[in-house]
């Protein structure tokens, strides 16, 4: 039960893009086409579920026993980075397919903010490892829901004749505004 | 050729300013503004933090193999963000609790790799220090202003002393949508104004 309650909130509740701003550069960066949009989910779902086991594995088993859990932020970017270098080598190697499809979003997210921070935060919500898998996943389902939304209005606004010095930037961010208001009608569905 | 020292700073302040202009480091501007004492606090945090990688970053910057550059960079980035994340812990923690889990991803603000790797690897140690302080001050002064302009329209605040009463604040601006509504108005603003100059 509880992973469903986990479910809901990381995805609907607690949208990570548009209630908790953590990955706000990828959501604006690749959000102007709807397939690179569905490629950039797909890797940062596999990264993101990928990258929680390992930090909460580290956290738990080498940084909290002997007592170095002030190198949490050094070691775990580090993970991140090295993690991500690995996942390209191997997808290079295995799927080829694969590869192309998320080789060019692969790089962009050593710096994605949502990787780091659901890696804190789980540790900070002292979750368990299934809880955190569940967590990590749901999170990256939220990310590419918001993303894949946001792509599809996006395309529909170059369509649209919008004054000069609303173009690019400022009218993507009205709409992430306004998809922040819609995502605000799920508060209160579940407590997490 | 000399740069002149003064103009450094004032790149970053105006002609670079991260948040106006390079539009980058997104994630904190939007999160921690919600009120001016939160927006200037995480401001100065990563003024912080820019102006010690930058100066370490371009003291090491011929010793370090190109081919991993990056991940020594994010080494040094992540451990200025440690000494940030104590130093608060010890000296504001009131402040250090409200940005809470924003210290630690200042690591992952592009904003800092980002002057690392085109600013502090080509250029001298002191104007690398410089350019942080540039920098820092140009996002500090972005963030200050959203942190303003929400703050007062979301609670009728201004640092704390009321300006309007309660009831006429809109909490929408304090939420998420507020942020990037206001986000997106400002940068409107802005370009109008650079167009006109």
């Amino acid at each position: 039960m509880i992973y469903i309650t986990i479910f809901i909130a990381a995805v609907f509740v607690n949208n990570i893009v548009l209630s908790q701003f953590l990955g706000v550069c990828p959501f604006l960066g690749v959000s102007k086409k709807i397939s690179t949009a569905l490629g950039m989910s797909g890797a940062v779902a596999f990264v993101l579920t990928l990258a929680t086991i390992i930090t909460w594995l580290i956290f738990h088993y080498l940084l909290e026993p002997y007592e170095l859990t002030f190198l949490q932020t050094i070691s775990f970017i580090l993970v991140i980075a090295s993690l991500v270098q690995l996942v390209e080598i191997i997808l290079k190697k295995v799927s080829q397919p694969l590869y192309q499809a998320l080789g060019v979003f692969l790089p962009l997210i050593t710096t994605n903010c949502a990787i780091l921070g659901v890696a804190i935060l789980v540790i900070q919500k002292e979750f368990n490892l299934l809880e955190s898998v569940v967590y990590g996943f749901s999170t990256a389902i939220g990310f590419g829901l918001a993303l894949i939304l946001f792509a599809g209005i996006r395309e529909q606004l170059s369509h649209t004749k919008i004054p000069k010095g609303m173009q690019g930037m400022p009218v993507a961010l009205l709409v992430a505004g306004l998809l922040a208001m819609a995502f605000m009608g799920f508060s209160g569905i579940v407590k997490l | 050729m000399k740069k002149n020292k003064f103009s450094i700073v004032l790149n970053g302040l105006i002609a670079e300013n991260p948040i106006f202009v390079l539009m980058l480091g997104m994630c904190p501007t939007l999160a921690t503004t919600t009120s001016a004492v939160n927006g200037l606090g995480m401001g100065l945090a990563t003024t912080f933090v820019l102006i010690f990688s930058n100066l370490v970053i371009s003291l090491i910057k011929n010793l370090v193999p190109e081919n991993v550059r990056i991940p020594s960079y994010i080494v040094v980035i992540a451990t200025f963000v440690t000494i940030l994340d104590m130093l608060m812990q010890a000296y504001f923690p009131s402040l250090h609790e409200s940005l809470g889990l924003f210290i630690p991803l200042i690591v992952v603000n592009c904003i800092v790799l980002g002057r690392a790797e085109s600013f502090a690897s080509k250029n001298k140690v002191f104007d690398s220090a410089l350019d942080g302080i540039g920098i820092g001050l140009g996002f500090t002064f972005a963030l200050g202003l959203l942190g303003m302009i929400r703050e007062l329209l979301g609670a009728g605040t201004l640092f704390g002393f009321r300006i309007f009463p309660e009831d006429y604040g809109m909490l929408m601006f304090i939420l998420a949508p507020g942020a990037f509504i206001s986000l997106a108005y400002l940068i409107a603003i802005v370009n109008r104004i650079r167009k006109v100059s």
